[in-house]
C-alpha cells in the first residue's frame, strides 16, 4: 500500500491516486525546474550563500571550513551541515559565492555552489517533522495502552477491569485523535472523489473499534480493542514515515542535482561583461562565453574564433570549429577562445527547453506504470470491507444479536487491517535504497525500483555514458622524438582537451619538451610557434593543411615538412567492462546507440564485445527505437547522458545517467550516478530485482496473516490478545524480511 | 490494588516527559545534522557559541 494511494503529504493530488495512475511521477524533479527559471542569486544581494562540499569527511573538516570561512571578509556566519555535506554562510552585501569557493579551496576544501533558492524545501523538512511528531505521540500512548491490556489479558476482572479500560480509552482516544489524521484526510479525499484507497478500510477499522470498544467499556464488557486501535495507528504511521523519508530522500536528491547548476551569463554592456541572472538575458542581448564555459543560450556568434564541444547534445565526440556568423546552442561547452554570442533565444525559448517538449511527449512508460503496491491496494481494499461487512451481517441474521454482529466486523477489520502490508513496500523500498545510495545511486522516483527490476534490454548511450567524453591518445607508438617534443612544446599550456591528453601522454613517455620560442595559441585552430626559424603548428586539419579524416585528429606540421596525424579515441568509463558483463550475467540484451560516426561506434562496440550497435541516432532515433523495442514487449532500460538522450530516457521503461550528464537527462531519468564509475548500473539492476523479491515474499507473509487469522476473526474467537499478537507478529517479520535486502 | 492509584499516574508522567522531551528535541533542530554533531563533540577547541 502507502505509496501514492495514501500519503497526504505527498506533493501529488492526493488520496484519489489509490485505484488509479498517479499524477506525475517526474513530481520530485519538477518543482527544481519550475523555480529554474526565477532564481539565481548575484553578488549585489545579500544573505545567505549555499555550497556543496562533496569531500568533507572528518570533524577536523568541519572545523576547518568554518574557521577558513568566519576569516574571511563580509562572512557572518558559516555552519557546516555535515549529514548533508554542506556549509550554509550568511554574507554581507557583496560577497559572491566564487570568493568562499576560492577562500575553501586555498584551505583545501573543494566545494560547489548550490543553488539555495532550489534547496528551500530540504531545509526544513516540515511534513517529516509532523509525522514524526505523529509517530511519537502514537508510540507513546501504544506502549502505555499495551502495558494495561496486558493486566487485562492477564486476568483482571469487573471494576479493576473496567477502570484499565477506561484508562485506556482515556489515552487512546486523543492519540488516534491526534495521530491517525493523515489517514482520515486521504480517506476522506478518497471517499469525496468516489473512490477507495487503502486508508478507507483503516479508518473504518479505527473509528468503529474505538466506537465498539467505548461500547464495550461502558456496558462493562470483556473486550476493548483500544490497544489494537492505537497499535494499529504507530505501525501504520512508521510506514508511513519510512516511505515518507525515502521520497523526501529521493527529493532533495533531485533538487541538489539541479541547485548545482546555477543559471548565470555574462552580458555585454558596453563591452564590459557583467554577470546577471540568466533570467535577465533577452534576445539580441550579446553575452560573453569564456573558453571551458557552457553556452547559456541559443545564439549566433557575432566575434571570436574557438571550437565547440557538442557532445552533450549530439554525441560527436570531435569538436567542431566555431567563428563569426555560426549558430550554436545552449549546453555547447566553449573549448579554446572567448566567444560574443548574440542570443536568439534564451530561458524557456532556447533549444534545451524545446527538447523538453519531446520529453512530454515520450513521458508515457512511467505515467502508466502502476506499483505493486497500488495493484496491492486494489485487490486489497473493496475485499476487506465486503469480508468484514459479510462476517457482521452474517451474526446479526444468525444470532440476531447488533452488538455480537458489530464487535464481529470490528475484529474482522483490525485483524485483516494492512500494517504488514503498509511496511511491505517502505521497508523494502527505505532498506533497497539505502543499499543503492552507498553505491553512489541517488534514486529519484518512488516506482523506479520496481521498473528497474522488470527490464530485459539495456541501451546504452556511448559518448559521456559509456566514455567519460574525453579524449585519449590513441598510440604514440611510431612516432619520431623529436616530433613528440615538439607536439608537447605546442600541446602544453593550452586548455584544449586534446592538446592536454596529447601533452599528457607524451610527458608519460618522458620526452621534454622542445625549445620553442613565440608560442601562441589560435583560438579556434590550435597553437603555432617557431623553432629555429621555422614555423610549427599544432592543430586542425584544415588549418595546417592536411587530409580530413574520419578519427579525432590533431595535426603537428613542421613547414615544409609533411604534417604528423596524432588520432584521439574517447576514453572509456571505468566500469563500463564490469557493467556489461554483469547486465549479461543478469540475463540482460545489452545494445548500444550513438550520434556518433559509424567507425568510431563500431570500434568501440568491437573493443567492449556488444555485437548490437547502432551508429549516427538522431535524439528522435533514440526515443523512437526505444519506442519500437517497447512496442514488440521488450522492457527497456535506457543509459544515458547527453541532450540528445533525454526523450529516450523518458521513453524507457527505466532510465539512468550520470552525474555528468546534462540536468535536462537528469531530470528524465530515475536514478543519477554519482560517481565517475559506471559499474553500479548492472548493481542497481540485481539490487532492485532482489527488493521486489522481497516485496513479493512480504505481500506473501501479510496474506498469510490473514489467511490464518480471519477465519479465527469471523468465528468470533478473535480476542484483542490475538488481534495484538498477528499485527505485531506480522509487521515484525515484515520488517526484518526487508532488511535482508540491506 | 491501591497502589495503582500511585502507580498508573507516575508511569504516564514519566512517559509523558519523555514525550515532551522527544517534541523539543524535534523543535530545536537537533535532528538536523544528525552525523555532524556526532563529530563536533569530538572537536578539541572549546566552543564559546554553541548554535
Amino acid at each position: 500500500m502507502t505509496d501514492a494511494a495514501t500519503d497526504p503529504y505527498d506533493d501529488r493530488d492526493s488520496g484519489v491516486s489509490g485505484l488509479g495512475v498517479s499524477a506525475c511521477p517526474a513530481c520530485a524533479a519538477t518543482p527544481a525546474a519550475r523555480a529554474a527559471a526565477a532564481r539565481a542569486r548575484t553578488a549585489e544581494e545579500a544573505g545567505r550563500i549555499m555550497l556543496s562540499l562533496p569531500e568533507i569527511h572528518c570533524a577536523a573538516c568541519i572545523n576547518g571550513v568554518e574557521k577558513a570561512l568566519d576569516a574571511t571578509p563580509g562572512v557572518t556566519s558559516a555552519r557546516v551541515n555535515f549529514t548533508l555535506k554542506r556549509v550554509t554562510v550568511e554574507t554581507e552585501p557583496g560577497v559572491a559565492p566564487a570568493d568562499l569557493i576560492g577562500v575553501l579551496e586555498r584551505a583545501g576544501y573543494v566545494a560547489h555552489e548550490l543553488d539555495a533558492s532550489v534547496l528551500s524545501m530540504t531545509e526544513t523538512d516540515k511534513a517529516g517533522r509532523d509525522l514524526l511528531m505523529r509517530l511519537a505521540v502514537a508510540g507513546f500512548a501504544a506502549m502505555n495502552v499495551m502495558l494495561l491490556s496486558v493486566a487485562v489479558w492477564s486476568g483482571a476482572t469487573d471494576a479493576t477491569r473496567d477502570m484499565f479500560h477506561w484508562i485506556s480509552a482515556a489515552i487512546a482516544i486523543p492519540a488516534v485523535v491526534f495521530s491517525g489524521r493523515p489517514f482520515y484526510v486521504s480517506a476522506w479525499g478518497a471517499l469525496k472523489h468516489g473512490k477507495l484507497n487503502m486508508d478507507v478500510p483503516i479508518t473504518l477499522a479505527i473509528v468503529l473499534a474505538i466506537g465498539t470498544s467505548l461500547y464495550e467499556t461502558a456496558h462493562s464488557g470483556h473486550h476493548a480493542y483500544f490497544d489494537a486501535a492505537i497499535a494499529l495507528t504507530f505501525f501504520l504511521l512508521s510506514g508511513r514515515y519510512l516511505d515518507h523519508r525515502t521520497r523526501a530522500a529521493a527529493r532533495s536528491a533531485a533538487e541538489e542535482l539541479a541547485a548545482l547548476e546555477v543559471p548565470r551569463a555574462l552580458l555585454l554592456e558596453a563591452g564590459t561583461p557583467r554577470e546577471v541572472a540568466l533570467a535577465e538575458i533577452a534576445p539580441g542581448d550579446i553575452v560573453l562565453v569564456r573558453p571551458g564555459g557552457r553556452m547559456p543560450v541559443d545564439g549566433e556568434i557575432v566575434s571570436g574564433s574557438s571550437e565547440l564541444d557538442r557532445g552533450l547534445l549530439t554525441g560527436e565526440t570531435a569538436p567542431v570549429f566555431a567563428g563569426p556568423g555560426q549558430r550554436v546552442s545552449a549546453g555547447e561547452v566553449n573549448l579554446t577562445g572567448p566567444l560574443e554570442v548574440r542570443v536568439t533565444a534564451a530561458g524557456k525559448d532556447s533549444s534545451l527547453h524545446r527538447m523538453a517538449d519531446l520529453v512530454a511527449v515520450a513521458e508515457s512508460a512511467k505515467n502508466r506504470y502502476t506499483s505493486l503496491a497500488d495493484r496491492a491496494a486494489g485487490l486489497y481494499a473493496p475485499g476487506v470491507h465486503i469480508l468484514s461487512a459479510l462476517a457482521g451481517l452474517g451474526w446479526w441474521l444468525y444470532t440476531g444479536d447488533l452488538r455480537l454482529a458489530l464487535n464481529i466486523a470490528a475484529a474482522v477489520l483490525i485483524i485483516t487491517c494492512p500494517c504488514a502490508l503498509g511496511l511491505a513496500v517502505p521497508a523494502v523500498t527505505t532498506a533497497a535504497s539505502g543499499r543503492l545510495f552507498r553505491k553512489g545511486m541517488l534514486i529519484k522516483d518512488g516506482t523506479a525500483l520496481e521498473r528497474l527490476a522488470e527490464v530485459d534490454t539495456v541501451l546504452f548511450d556511448k559518448t559521456g555514458t559509456l566514455t567519460l567524453g574525453a579524449p585519449q591518445v590513441a598510440s604514440l607508438d611510431g612516432y619520431a622524438a623529436p616530433d613528440l617534443a615538439l607536439a608537447r612544446a605546442l600541446a602544453e599550456g593550452s586548455a584544449h582537451p586534446l592538446a592536454q591528453s596529447l601533452s599528457e601522454a607524451i610527458a608519460g613517455l618522458g620526452v621534454a619538451p622542445a625549445e620553442v620560442t613565440d608560442r601562441r595559441e589560435v583560438p579556434g585552430y590550435g597553437t603555432e610557434a617557431h623553432v629555429a626559424g621555422q614555423r610549427v603548428r599544432l592543430g586542425r586539419g584544415a588549418w595546417v593543411g592536411a587530409p580530413a579524416r574520419d578519427v579525432t585528429t590533431t595535426w603537428l606540421a613542421v613547414d615544409g615538412a609533411a604534417p604528423v596525424a596524432f588520432s584521439f579515441t574517447d576514453q572509456q568509463r571505468a566500469g563500463a567492462r564490469a557493467a556489461i558483463a554483469g547486465l549479461r550475467e543478469a540475463g540482460l540484451h545489452v545494445a548500444l546507440v550513438s550520434g556518433d560516426t559509424a567507425p568510431a561506434v563500431a570500434r568501440f562496440a568491437a573493443d567492449l564485445g556488444i555485437e548490437d550497435w547502432t551508429a549516427e541516432v538522431l535524439p528522435e532515433g533514440k526515443a523512437a527505437r526505444v519506442a519500437a523495442l517497447q512496442g514488440a514487449g521488450a522492457r527497456v532500460l535506457f543509459v544515458g547522458d547527453g541532450l540528445n538522450d533525454t526523450a529516450a530516457l523518458t521513453a524507457a521503461h527505466a532510465s539512468i545517467s550520470p552525474a555528468s550528464a546534462l540536468d535536462a537527462a537528469r531530470v528524465a531519468s530515475d536514478i543519477v550516478l554519482l560517481g565517475e564509475d559506471i559499474g553500479p548500473v548492472s548493481e542497481a539492476v540485481t539490487t532492485s530485482r532482489r527488493a521486489v523479491k522481497r516485496i513479493r515474499e512480504n505481500f506473501h507473509i501479510a496474506t498469510w496473516y490473514n489467511v490464518i487469522a480471519v477465519p479465527i476473526a469471523i468465528a468470533g474467537f478473535a480476542t484483542p490478545l490475538v488481534a495484538a499478537l498477528a499485527m505485531s507478529a506480522s509487521s515484525i517479520t515484515v520488517s526484518l524480511n526487508a532488511l535482508r535486502v540491506r | 490494588m491501591e497502589v495503582l492509584a500511585y502507580l498508573i499516574p507516575i508511569a504516564l508522567f514519566l512517559g509523558g516527559l519523555g514525550l515532551a522531551a522527544f517534541y523539543w528535541a524535534v523543535k530545536t533542530d537537533q535532528f538536523d545534522d544528525p552525523e555532524g554533531d556526532a563529530r563536533r563533540i569530538l572537536d578539541e577547541e572549546y566552543d564559546d557559541k554553541p548554535r
